[in-house]
């Protein structure tokens, strides 16, 4: 499982990554996360508020930070797909 | 992948997720009471910060109304909470409503409108979209291949800044309601006139980097938000409330406290002459200062309400103020990435102008 934080490095888009990070030590390494900042990858996406967390692919968030237990159900809805 | 996926267990449920046992209707009307009981809360409180900051100073305190430390005090007992118990409401408010919003059904919505129309629609947007200055470049992007006239994306992008919760509470709070809502009028007139004239510059286009025309931009996916139940609107609207006053705290007791000992201290008319009506030059001069600099509105309020209380005119005042919150040099370095350093000038130029306009229409009618 891929996920992915798109966002221009400002402080609310590290603080997702950070809160991402944290969900997913516990998990197994086949779930990775990265941070991508670049504009054309960015809108490839659809979105247009930052942060935006994708999922394998799919945007499953944006806009905003989400908390840790949102993630978690991120998370869990996308294994379930 | 067949490992286990999660830390818990499958059967334990997390508690702090929405318990599936307990049924959606009993949630709500919880939710709700809690509601009316903070909003009762708030209006007792409010009604009590006259009375008990001239309680304290005067009568706890003993200190007497006419000396320059009672006045400087009392005006900051009373402002400090007033301004934060605001602020905590409107950003509430604010907030709730903008979970109705998005930049993708704003997007939509401007998709295509001409000109005019198109940036009267964009300026009442840009007042209630979610909108944060790092996604600016995204946003910008995403309007202009969804086919927005450039004017009209402009028209936004000076709204969304300027017409903002905070510098409408603390107007409200420190002048006013009228001066509050001149102000959001005012900025929403320049937001769109700006826009307005940007878009009729000819081959203004050009004046954006080429790759954003380029770029394939893919379609937006279904945004969680229009589908939200109340309770998880309030959910976001009181952790966004705490989040804002968090971070604008500090600025407020500062501003506040300097306010106040302008208030106190400073005898009455000291800055007429370099702030008042007749220096005619102090309305371009404030907004040149001003449009640098970034600052939050909640600390920049309260040192203007002082300084008008000595002389300063309500136009240069209210001139700095929007130069302040609309226009900043980290705004523009951002926007650098997608425009070329003409067309920066430009906006620039055209926004700081109507500014500057407004600011000496005041300075004549009030």
């Amino acid at each position: 499982m891929e996920i992915k934080v798109l966002g221009s490095g400002c402080s609310n888009c590290k603080r997702t990554k950070a809160v991402i990070d944290e969900v997913i030590k516990d998990l197994s390494p086949d779930v990775t996360a990265i941070e991508v900042h670049d504009i054309a990858a960015i809108m490839a996406y659809g979105v247009m508020s930052t942060p935006a967390i994708v999922i394998d692919e799919k945007v499953v968030s944006a806009g905003k930070v989400p908390s840790k237990n949102q993630v978690v159900e991120m998370i869990r809805k996308a294994q379930a797909a | 992948m067949n490992k286990e996926l999660l830390a818990h267990p499958p059967g334990e449920t997390n508690p702090n997720l929405l318990d599936p046992q307990q049924p959606t209707i009993n949630r709500e009307w919880r939710v709700w009471g809690l509601l009316v009981v903070a909003a009762m809360a708030w209006w007792i409180a409010w009604n009590s910060l006259q009375p008990l900051a001239d309680w304290i100073t005067y009568g706890l305190l003993g200190l007497s109304p006419t000396s320059a430390f009672g006045s400087a005090l009392a005006f900051f007992l009373y402002d400090v909470p007033k301004i934060l118990l605001l602020l905590t409401g409107m950003i509430f408010v604010v907030t709730t409503i903008r979970t109705f919003f998005s930049a993708e059904s704003t997007r939509q919505l401007l998709g295509g409108k001409r000109q005019g129309v198109g940036n009267v629609l964009a300026a009442l947007l840009g007042v209630v979209t979610p909108f944060c200055s790092c996604s600016a470049v995204p946003l910008f992007i995403g309007f202009v291949e969804a086919g927005v006239p450039l004017g009209v994306t402009f028209s936004f992008l000076i709204a969304a800044p300027m017409v903002n919760e905070v510098a409408l509470v603390m107007l409200f709070g420190m002048f006013g309601w009228q001066i509050a809502l001149i102000y959001m009028a005012t900025g929403l007139l320049i937001a769109i006139l700006a826009g307005m004239v940007i878009g009729r510059v000819p081959h203004i286009e050009s004046g954006v980097e080429d790759f954003v025309w380029q770029l394939s931009v893919g379609t937006a996916s279904s945004e969680p938000g229009e589908r939200m139940t109340w309770p998880e609107r309030f959910g976001i609207a009181w952790h966004s409330t705490r989040e804002i006053v968090s971070k604008v705290w500090p600025y407020v007791v500062a501003g506040i406290a300097l306010g106040a000992f302008i208030h106190g201290y400073v005898p009455a008319d000291a800055l007429a002459g370099i702030m008042g009506k007749d220096a005619w030059w102090s309305v371009p001069a404030a907004v040149l200062i001003g449009v640098p600099m970034y600052a939050n509105a909640a600390g920049v309020i309260p040192v203007v309400q002082a300084v008008m209380e000595k002389g300063a005119a309500m136009g240069t005042a209210l001139a700095f103020m929007m130069a302040v919150v609309a226009l900043s040099l980290p705004e523009m370095i951002i926007l650098r990435r997608v425009l070329k350093p003409w067309l920066i000038v430009i906006f620039v130029g055209v926004v700081a102008l109507g500014i500057i306009l407004i600011g000496y229409l005041f300075n004549f009618i009030i």
